[in-house]
């Protein structure tokens, strides 16, 4: 009996995990193409609140989850278009218009989200294979998952596959490592870093849908509480590779779950020291990374965060 | 089609015009909000920005919000001004109150005049230190100090909770979550009848000047400009990036943890689970309207400070959300992001090359 509750726990604990995961992961594979292509967002915590209450107040109004995503993906992008204008057409500073995204977002959201606080939605379903998904451990983790936990998985190969398996890919790296030599041979730097912030935006959209219509599944003021600043910190945490990327999300998706259930557990630790761990363990794995230099210096983008002026 | 031309020199006049043209800007486009939201523009403006400031307390009012902006945002543009971007002041102001009330809390042996002195340094102590973790993990580590110093304001947060949920509770405070009120010798009076502003502001404008004497007339102040403007210059200067690191960060988190305290020991009375609506972060607002001068940031910080209150006073006259403030805000960063260019560039028309 004993055997039984502990695969219980365990499996509590995992496919938690991957409901705490999934929304950073979004985010973070948007925000690695962006930087790949040599631009810096910082404006993800923003369009993860603009995606959570559009694809919460879409999902309400329509009762279609798949309206609500698609919404949340397309108010991201909106949003990212705004500092893409800023930062591409109008050169303005990367670091501060990104801010600048993160402040308005969370202003944005909570004005649109006024008359949707406290308001419950149903969760966005989740696949059961009769069987299948009855399997101890494996089953709900691997088959019971809901459709954009698949999609993020899916997401992370195809990104990976862009990025390292195709010329297009190819041509976007080549942006970001040396925009000026990517101009001389005739691509328009401008044009594909639009794209990228676009596709970042559309999947910090996404990511924040996924909080609001699954996570929680409740629309609050300020509900991303920094995971947007956590996945930013994923990307530099793979040294910008998108296999770890998705390691890396899932790492820091357990941090935020192990701590919930050690609360829940009743560990002699007060429950505001173990919210504490999620953002310290940020600074830890931060730190682990960032101590050799000549590794980040070699994985990340050569233009990262510079202007471009065509003239 | 236009082209961006780059000016020899960055254009003066457009540096002071420009800020000027974003707060038009983004009245504007304020109006077309409150249309958006169903409410009439000018109705909304009024009660927005002239109302909260018919009276004197509204216009002391104006003084309280804009200490904590001041004193924030003078640090953070001395910082900004070295290429470092601590975006933790929220946390490092959360540690200053924490230490200054803290001392000013548990200092049972009756007070003198020196207790509010005593805490002003614990505050500026605890921010410092806050500060220090991300230039000890920028300079040994090479960890990036956005993240870092951003991380560390949701720890501060938490910490606060827990030790007003806990030991610092008071305890005929019938069980709610709040110390119990600084005695009279631990609290700062207001300077004028029926306000609530206390000396802090004359702190703050204090500190504005002596950012801008630090800036302009100081070799730290030239070494910081240097590295900001151009690193390898610098090292070839000799300047020590670490030590610039060290100071501008420890520097700004100093400041905002005195903006802690006073906000504690003045407007509040008691230390409260939430101790800033943001201030920290809305002092980056501040800091950049205020061009990176400390001076700017005095008058920016008194606007930024009108959008708090009107943000307030909307919300109860007109059942606005508070959040239109933070709306309003952003907006404002963005439209002087974007006019920023003009400093910078030419606007020209793109000619077309004739073949003779």
């Amino acid at each position: 009996m004993i055997f039984h509750d502990v695969i219980h726990e365990l499996t509590a604990i995992l496919v938690t995990t991957v409901f705490a995961s999934t929304p950073m992961l979004y985010a973070a594979l948007g925000e690695l193409v962006t930087e790949k292509s040599g631009v810096l967002n910082l404006g993800i915590e923003g369009m993860m609140l603009v995606g959570a209450i559009v694809g919460f107040a879409v999902t309400t109004l329509t009762g279609s989850a798949i309206f609500g995503v698609a919404a949340a993906a397309l108010a991201g992008a909106a949003v990212s278009s705004v500092f893409a204008v800023l930062t591409l057409l109008l050169l303005a500073n990367q670091v501060a218009c990104g801010l600048a995204l993160t402040i308005f977002g969370t202003g944005l959201s909570a004005l649109i989200g006024r008359s949707y606080i406290g308001k419950p939605l149903a969760r966005i379903p989740q696949l059961h294979i009769p069987q299948l998904t009855d399997i101890p451990l494996i089953g709900p983790l691997i088959f019971g998952q809901d459709a954009l936990v698949y999609l993020s998985v899916a997401m992370a190969v195809a990104v990976y596959w862009f990025l390292n398996r195709t010329r297009s890919g190819l041509i976007l790296r080549s942006v970001g490592e040396n925009h000026d030599a990517a101009h001389a041979l005739g691509y328009s730097v401008v044009g594909i870093r639009f794209l990228a912030v676009l596709f970042g935006g559309a999947m910090s959209g996404i990511g924040g849908s996924y909080l609001s219509l699954a996570y929680t599944p409740l629309w609050s003021e300020g509900m991303t509480a920094g995971r947007g600043w956590i996945a930013l910190a994923c990307v530099t945490f793979s040294t910008w590779r998108a296999g770890r990327v998705l390691l890396g999300a899932y790492l820091f998706g357990f941090f935020t779950i192990a701590q919930l259930h050690a609360q829940a557990f009743g560990v002699p630790i007060a429950p505001e020291f173990l919210s504490m761990t999620p953002y310290i363990a940020t600074i830890v794995v931060l730190v682990l990374i960032s101590r050799k230099a000549s590794l980040v210096r070699m994985h990340a983008p050569a233009c990262l965060g510079q202007v471009f002026n065509a003239g | 089609m236009l082209r961006l031309e780059p000016r020899a020199q960055p254009s003066t006049r457009m540096m002071l015009a420009t800020p000027v043209l974003a707060v038009l800007l983004t009245l504007l486009a304020g109006l077309v909000l409150f249309a958006i939201l169903g409410v009439n523009p000018f109705d909304a403006m009024y009660a927005f920005f002239i109302q909260p400031v018919e009276n004197w307390y509204g216009v002391a009012e104006l003084g309280v919000k804009a200490t904590p902006l001041i004193l924030c945002a003078v640090g953070l543009a001395i910082a900004i001004r070295a290429n470092i971007w601590n975006i933790g002041a929220e946390g490092q102001l959360v540690m200053g109150g924490i230490f200054g009330g803290g001392l000013g809390l548990f200092w049972s042996d009756g007070g003198g005049l020196w207790v509010l002195p005593a805490m002003f340094i614990a505050g500026a102590i605890g921010g410092a230190l806050w500060g220090a973790i991300p230039a000890f993990l920028k300079t040994r580590f090479n960890a990036n100090e956005i993240l870092t110093s951003l991380m560390l304001t949701y720890v501060a947060q938490l910490l606060l909770e827990k030790l007003i949920h806990g030991p610092w509770r008071d305890p005929k405070g019938f069980n709610f979550p709040q110390s119990k009120p600084f005695e009279s010798y631990a609290s700062i009076a207001p300077m004028f009848e029926g306000t609530r502003l206390g000396f802090g502001f004359v702190i703050a404008l204090i500190v504005a000047v002596g950012g801008w004497l630090l800036l302009s007339r100081s070799f730290l102040g030239f070494q910081i400009k240097v590295i900001g403007l151009a690193a390898p210059a610098a090292g070839y200067a000799g300047f020590s990036q670490r030590r610039i690191t060290w100071a501008t960060l420890m520097l700004s988190g100093a400041l905002a943890g005195v903006a802690g305290v006073n906000e504690v020991a003045g407007p509040i009375g008691q230390i409260l689970p939430s101790i800033s609506p943001g201030y920290g972060f809305t002092a980056i607002i501040v800091a950049f309207l205020g061009r990176l001068h400390p001076l700017g940031i005095v008058i920016a910080a008194l606007l930024i400070a009108l959008s708090y209150i009107g943000g307030d006073a909307a919300q109860m006259s007109m059942n606005l959300p508070v959040a239109v403030a933070s709306v309003f805000q952003g907006m404002l960063l963005f439209f002087l992001l974007a006019t920023e260019v003009l400093i910078r560039y030419r606007i020209r028309g793109r000619r077309r090359i004739v073949h003779g």
